[in-house]
């Protein structure tokens, strides 16, 4: 089976963020940067079905060239082969045009199944996987628990809401957004790490695929939230937040 | 121009967020001066002619009695044609998710997803939704021809503020063929009964990312004890075993509203918000000031959880003798 893994390059889960002068981005120039989490898990997903099944992981990723080390990442886990779709400023195209650069490079490689996170930690979005899929003309589930690859076709667990899940059998080629907690996730090895450098990373762009990335419900601004709630906030050393905090839950909320 | 609102019924119950974004699309309509109509797949139209609309839809077909993202897709693309509103507003639900992206896809559009606020500027429709997790805004700008898609975040907008008025209930029945739904859906199911109710516990201590070890646990755990709480947990605490899955607070899990509800390392993203922030109070430590559980706590300490935690567990264990 050949599997595609659509993976996004995104700034790491702590970074403190600051907002361009224009007020359109945040300032990348100081900030580390990782796999998207779920997009990590749909890796993982890949990596197992492909021990169980045989067949090439190929791992795919529209972004600057600083996502090349996300690639190499992925590759050091074990991921076969990558396409980097190298392409700036991203962020100012809309979802149904990031949805055509992807279904373009996925189709050049024809692949089993393509899977890729729910949603992204950046924009969050959450519908990337989809918008592909309509534009390659094939099936989808999402937010999927669990994956059985059978005789051309797969069943997978989607989760509903409320604790709830479903099963659903897809025909293969399919598309699926992978939920976080799917699996567990593996670290590269060192053996790992020397065998990437060996490995493909294909480059091309949104020209090379023939996609015009014009702006569609695109960002106009970005600020900070403004509070809505008059937060208390406590100050002071640990014990001396702890003792103001203990005496507004007696005389205020009354719980102790 | 007009709005149209495809509302949410699963088994023959509404999803309390269809009430949400029936209020959002009428106040929105209101703001543009157009009418607002709305669309609903598994019955119970007949119940929206007593709301401000100037129609509800029954769409209707026996291939939707299950749903499937072919058969919703393929049928409100049909309605769309037919009613050609400049904008389609739907609840960010799960299922919406699955399929809303399908649609606005093949009617060659972006759906701007997960929306706070939708205003109206200058005659050009804005849409504000959250970045990074919800540490961010963001507004969009839908320039251009109609139909605009956007789906509307959980308690954005409030279900009881729904207009009365009375509305044309009629039917719509598109033309669909069963070979054009490719999924085959089981019925769906609970993985076990919950042994843990979490939505009775006056006290709820609960943990996030912040714990960063399994072996960590323990300090809250501790505090949890002092306070006779119960203990609960973000998602990615559950995910990785450190917590069992039915202590899971948020929208894939348990739905509380605890007199006090303890966030410790839960950063807020709005998964997580939603299944917490009907709480009577919110204490909120975390090590980021801009985290946004901060939005929705009473009571907030920066700090390094594992400083503060054991220093509020000794407080608590002395202020109860």
């Amino acid at each position: 089976m050949k599997i595609l893994v659509a993976i996004k390059q995104v700034p790491a889960r702590d970074a403190q963020l600051k907002i361009t002068a224009d007020e359109r981005w945040i300032d990348e120039s100081d900030l580390t940067f990782e796999i998207n989490e779920p997009d990590a898990y749909a890796l993982e997903e890949a990596l197992q079905l492909r021990e169980k099944h045989g067949g090439e992981v190929v791992v795919l990723c529209a972004g600057p060239e600083r996502a090349a080390s996300s690639l190499r990442e992925a590759l050091a886990k074990g991921a076969d082969r990558a396409v980097h779709v190298v392409e700036d400023r991203l962020e100012t195209a809309g979802g149904f045009h990031l949805g055509q650069l992807l279904a373009k490079a996925i189709a050049a490689e024809s692949p089993d199944l393509v899977l890729t996170g729910l949603q992204s930690d950046d924009f969050g979005n959450g519908q990337t996987g989809v918008v592909a899929a309509e534009l390659l003309g094939l099936p989808h589930a999402t937010i999927i628990m669990q994956v059985e690859a059978g005789e051309g076709s797969i069943r997978v667990k989607r989760e509903l809401e409320d604790g709830w899940f479903q099963h659903i059998t897809l025909p293969l080629p399919a598309v699926l957004t992978i939920q976080s907690g799917i699996n567990k996730l593996r670290y590269a090895t060192l053996m790992g790490i020397k065998k990437a450098r060996a490995k493909e990373i294909r480059t091309t762009n949104a020209a090379g695929l023939g996609v015009s990335l014009a702006a569609g419900a695109a960002i106009e601004r970005v600020y900070a939230p403004s509070r809505s709630k008059q937060t208390v906030m406590l100050e002071g050393s640990p014990s001396e937040q702890a003792a103001q905090l203990v005496e507004k839950l007696q005389r205020e909320v009354r719980v102790l | 121009m007009s709005v149209l609102v495809v509302m949410e019924r699963t088994g023959g119950r509404w999803h309390r967020m269809s009430w949400e974004t029936l209020a959002a699309g009428q106040q929105i309509a209101a703001s543009l001066g157009v009418s607002v109509s709305a669309a609903v797949i598994g019955g119970g139209a007949g119940e929206l002619a007593g709301k401000q609309l100037h129609k509800a839809i029954a769409v209707e077909h026996e291939l939707l009695n299950a749903y499937s993202a072919d058969g919703y897709t393929a049928a409100l693309r049909q309605l769309i044609d037919q009613e050609r509103p400049a904008l389609v507003l739907f609840p960010h639900t799960y299922q919406v998710r699955d399929f809303a992206p399908k649609l606005a896809t093949r009617c060659g559009r972006t759906l701007v997803s997960d929306v706070v606020q939708v205003r109206v500027d200058g005659g050009a429709l804005v849409m504000v939704r959250q970045l990074f997790q919800g540490r961010l805004n963001a507004d969009y700008k839908c320039t251009g021809e109609g139909p605009h898609f956007a789906s509307i975040q959980a308690g954005a907008y409030q279900g009881e503020a729904v207009a009365a008025g009375s509305a044309e209930v009629v039917g719509f029945a598109p033309s669909l063929e069963s070979g054009g739904i490719h999924a085959r859906a089981e019925e769906p199911f609970r993985e076990a009964a919950r042994a843990v109710d979490l939505s009775s516990a006056e006290v709820i201590v609960s943990v996030g990312r912040g714990i960063k070890e399994k072996e960590h646990m323990p300090v809250v755990e501790a505090l949890a004890q002092a306070l006779g709480a119960e203990m609960a947990a973000s998602r990615p605490i559950c995910d990785n075993g450190w917590l069992p899955m039915e202590r899971q607070v948020g929208s894939s899990g348990q739905t509380v509203s605890p007199k006090v509800y303890f966030a410790i390392g839960i950063s807020g993203a709005i998964q997580h918000l939603v299944g917490m922030k009907g709480s009577k109070t919110i204490v909120a430590i975390n090590k980021d000031a801009n985290a946004p559980i901060f939005d929705v706590a009473d009571y907030g300490i920066v700090g390094d959880l594992f400083e503060v935690v054991p220093a509020l567990t000794e407080a608590v264990k002395k202020a109860k003798g």
